[in-house]
């Protein structure tokens, strides 16, 4: 309760509380305000916004509802850019917890794969990746986490280390804990905070990524997309700007909101550790 | 008989690039239902031995019997059954448990692991468990940071009795306790070995603590023995070096004896 | 003998999470001038906020009541002394000798009313003493008088962690040398001098080599000489020791007790001297004050408290006390294995 009261006492946690709300409702509103295909005709093509009172942002290149997308488009984006970063994160956390808690040989082989896949771009990995095997939503999920863990890998490792000297993990061995339930019981969820602190970048980045593999039309074929809305848009981008334009200023503030929300979250659990 | 046998036990650091001996040759016995003190200044190797002892370190050199079986060849599944037997109370009763835990996870984790007590028997156990410490049985919903300091210690000792072991280490398990509330911890550390016959190694730098409840005492100076024997001879009367300087650095009373 | 300063109805409230704890309950109390004064208590019974207090170092989140007068005639010499307007920059990061700019004597007056900003200091810690931490960010804390005292100047202060309030990696030599700059307007070179001879007093071994060691390459014992080398670099009237030597083994321990009555009597300062230990504080002080849940339940000659308390709580503390003497608990329970 506190650190809810805590989290809403900067404007910028605010602003993005709101925007994620507001992003959220539109997923889930999605299937209730627009049942149906999104990706169906709607209506003439390339109708301008504001022009017809069913079709308030206008129509696409094959008159299909560029609202109606937008709001589907938040699902996936949604859907992608949470799933991603959870895969990241859990990958993460828990190699990074191996490698620390385990530390020689183990140690020292998590951590040269850690520092390969760091080594390539992570958007590279992810297009060869969906390249590879195809796009479908479950590969462009995975290909966004196989570039995204490193990072909390190796917070989560930092972590673990100074944990693992704490008299309390001493105190687990003495009583006889198996060392996985050491590490994954007693360790991991007392390193998980800083990793968390991290979710907001690669929750953003994932959304990123996933409009990005899109535009390049390596999105799933059968799901409307920020990324391939783009795409679409820019056949005409000097007759209907607005094609591209706001499926972009979406992706924008999304990107901001979780941004916000997520330093929001730092702070106001930053602060709580520093009082105790 | 004895409960612990250690002999010629070393273990080497690196300071500053050279090796230098934290335990040099150490040796010692400790019986059932016996208390040996080990004292001796900051940096003599006290906590080392008592990590070697319980084999969260491993020596260089030497060996360590425990209930007349090689400790250190046991690894593994049979290291884990083994360590009921040999328990260990920390100084700081907030860094030694799991900061998100509550009492009860505290005291179910070791008799769950060494399948002590059934899901259903552990309840009942846990609150006998707290009760054997002194401590209300409503305690167990606690969480760990919600007690006092000297509650917490009775969790650890509760702990550290939970699997019935023959041998206890008390690594300055006093030290940072009010002295009235120390003072109720060390009846209960004796009233426990009394009943349960439980042998303790009993790491202080305090002789006046150690007097109070040790059999035995081993003097350490720079991770070497420096002298040994019966604690109330050999603080009354102390041949090293280190031995007087501890006696004459210990702070006295100088109360007016009233008969 | 006069009073160096009185102490007069002293209350002290922390606010922590909404609800107010009282530290400190209407303590009077007169430190006499030359005195070796011990304050002893258990955890938690309001030592270190009365020596905070004494020292205008109270966190903002602190309510102040009451008074402490400090005699200007003891003070005057240091008035003199310019004041710290014109000061180099000192790091604030530097915890101790930092604060000794923020013990400026422009320090206004405002009793009672301060911000909480939820800042908890680490002495609030449910553990006894025996780990606190740093210093946290402080502040003059408001306490009507009219001769304010300077910390460093005229308070020296040593606290248990000398890791506190030492900079952990500044030359040892520089640290000491800038206090006794600051406050007693000496050029470097005499400064650095004075620091070599305070680090011989403190009996540092290699004081010349000491010089240039910084915090982190010397033991626990040998930073708390240099904390204390710091903390009377001044010539301060009156030394506050909290918990000093708490963090020490009892070896150590007693050569730090022997070296500070040794600098105390030396110099003619007033010392308080803040412990658990009621042995310790015995073998050092001349009066022994006892807090119990913020109050001052007795005061007197360590002689009459050590053989006539007149307060319960007095004798527990001291039969808890196991010392060289006291009947094993062993043999009080009659068995022996
Ligand atoms: N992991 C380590 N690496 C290097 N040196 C170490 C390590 N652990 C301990 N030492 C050193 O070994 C020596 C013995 O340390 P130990 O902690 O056993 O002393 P102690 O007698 O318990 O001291 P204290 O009374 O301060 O607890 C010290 O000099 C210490 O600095
Ligand atoms: N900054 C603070 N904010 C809130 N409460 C505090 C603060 N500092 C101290 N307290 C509380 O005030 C009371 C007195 O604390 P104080 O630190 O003066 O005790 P002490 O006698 O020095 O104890 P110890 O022996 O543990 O050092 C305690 O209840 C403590 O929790
Ligand atoms: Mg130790
Ligand atoms: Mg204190």
């Amino acid at each position: 309760m506190k650190r809810l009261h805590r989290f809403f006492q900067t404007p910028e946690a605010i602003a993005g509380a709101l925007i994620l709300a507001l992003l959220v409702i539109m997923a889930l509103a999605a299937p209730l305000l627009f049942p149906g295909d999104p990706q169906a005709i709607a209506g003439p093509a390339l109708l301008s916004p504001f022009q017809h009172w069913s079709l308030p942002l206008g129509t696409d290149r094959l008159g299909r509802d560029v609202l109606a997308e937008l709001f589907h488009g938040a699902r996936t984006s949604l859907a992608v850019g949470l799933t991603a970063a959870a895969a990241a994160l859990l990958v993460g956390a828990v190699v990074g917890t191996m490698a620390g808690f385990a530390g020689g040989l183990i140690d020292e082989v998590l951590m040269r794969i850690t520092d390969a896949f760091q080594t390539v771009p992570s958007f590279l990995l992810a297009l060869a990746f969906v390249s590879i095997v195809g796009p479908s939503l479950g590969v462009v999920i995975a290909a966004i986490a196989l570039g995204a863990w490193t990072g909390p890998a190796r917070v989560a490792r930092a972590e673990v280390l100074s944990i693992r000297e704490r008299d309390y993990v001493a105190g687990a061995r003495v009583i006889g804990m198996h060392p996985l339930e050491i590490a994954f019981r007693e360790v991991l969820p007392n390193a998980l905070p800083p990793v968390l602190a991290l979710s907001s970048v690669i929750v953003a980045a994932a959304i990123l990524t996933e409009a990005a593999l899109s535009f390049l039309g390596l999105g799933d074929p059968n799901r409307v997309t920020w990324g391939g809305m783009i795409a679409e848009g820019r056949t005409v981008l000097r007759t209907a700007p607005f094609l591209s334009i706001v499926p972009g200023i979406a992706l924008v503030l999304t990107v901001l909101g979780v941004y916000l929300a997520g330093e929001g979250v730092v702070e106001s659990t930053a602060v709580r550790r520093s009082l105790s | 008989m004895t409960v612990l046998a250690v002999s010629n036990l070393s273990k080497r650091y690196r300071r500053g690039g050279k090796p230098f001996a934290a335990v040099d040759d150490v040796s010692f016995e400790i019986g059932p239902a016996e208390t040996l003190a080990l004292a001796g200044p900051s940096g003599s190797g006290k906590s080392t031995i008592a990590r070697l002892a319980l084999r969260l370190l491993e020596p260089d050199a030497g060996r360590i019997q425990f209930e007349g079986a090689d400790f250190l060849a046991l690894s593994g599944a049979a290291l884990r059954a083994r360590r009921a037997r040999l328990q260990m109370v920390f100084q700081d009763p907030l860094a030694a448990f799991n900061p998100r835990s509550i009492v009860a996870r505290v005291l179910d984790d070791p008799l769950r692991i060494h399948g002590i007590a059934s899901r259903s028997e552990r309840p009942r156990r846990i609150a006998a468990l707290l009760e054997r410490v002194g401590l209300d049985a409503g305690l167990a919903a606690r969480a760990i940071h919600e007690i006092s300091g000297g509650q917490r210690q009775r969790v650890a000792i509760a702990r550290a009795i939970a699997t019935r072991p023959s041998l206890i280490v008390l690594d300055e398990a006093v030290s940072a306790l009010d002295v009235s509330v120390r003072g109720q911890i060390l009846e209960l550390l004796l009233d426990l070995q009394r009943q349960e016959r439980i042998a303790y190694l009993f790491i202080s730098h305090d002789l006046g603590v150690i007097r109070a409840v040790a059999h035995r005492i081993v003097i350490l100076d720079a991770g070497r023995v420096a002298e040994s024997g019966d604690a109330r001879t050999v603080i009354a009367s102390p041949q090293s070096a280190i031995g007087k300087a501890l006696v004459a650095a210990t702070p006295r009373l100088n109360r007016i004896k009233t008969p | 003998m006069t009073a160096l300063l009185s102490i007069r109805d002293l209350t002290v409230r922390y606010r922590r999470g909404g609800v107010e704890v009282t530290a400190l309950k209407g303590i009077s109390l007169d430190v006499e001038a030359g005195e070796r004064l011990a304050i002893i208590g258990e955890s938690g019974s309001g030592k270190s906020t009365l020596a905070l207090a004494i020292a205008r170092l109270l966190a903002r989140s602190a309510r102040v009541g009451g008074t402490i007068e400090w005699s200007a005639s003891l003070l005057q010499k240091s008035q003199s002394v310019t004041p710290p307007s014109g000061l180099p920059a000192i790091s604030p990061a530097r915890g101790e000798i930092g604060s000794l700019v923020a013990g400026s004597p422009s320090a206004t007056l405002e009793t009672g009313e301060s911000r909480d900003d939820g800042l908890i200091s680490p002495l609030a810690g449910e553990m006894p003493g025996r780990v606190e931490g740093g210093v946290p960010e402080r502040r003059p804390s408001a306490i009507g008088d009219n001769n304010i005292p300077l910390l460093g100047r005229d308070i020296g202060f040593v606290f248990q962690d000398p890791s506190s309030s030492l900079d952990p990696v500044m030359p040892v030599g520089k640290q000491i040398a800038e206090v006794a700059r600051t406050h007693l307007n000496l050029a470097w070179a005499d400064a650095y001098a004075k620091a070599k001879t305070l680090l011989e007093r403190v009996r540092l071994p290699d004081p010349e080599a000491a010089l240039r060691a910084c915090p982190h390459q010397l033991s626990g014992g040998q930073k708390q000489r240099v904390a204390i080398a710091a903390a009377i670099a001044a010539g301060p009237k009156l030394l506050i020791a909290d918990e000093a030597t708490s963090a020490l083994d009892t070896i150590v321990q007693a050569e730090i007790v022997s070296l500070i009555r040794g600098l105390v009597t030396e110099d003619g300062m007033t010392l308080a001297f803040i412990s658990h230990d009621i042995a310790l504080a015995a073998t050092l002080a001349e009066r022994i004050a006892v807090l119990r849940h913020g109050e001052l339940i007795e005061l007197g000659e360590t002689d009459q408290i050590l053989n006539a308390p007149r307060h319960a709580y007095t004798r527990t503390l001291l039969d808890a006390h196991l010392g060289l003497d006291a009947k094993p608990l062993l043999d009080r329970q009659g068995a022996s294995a």
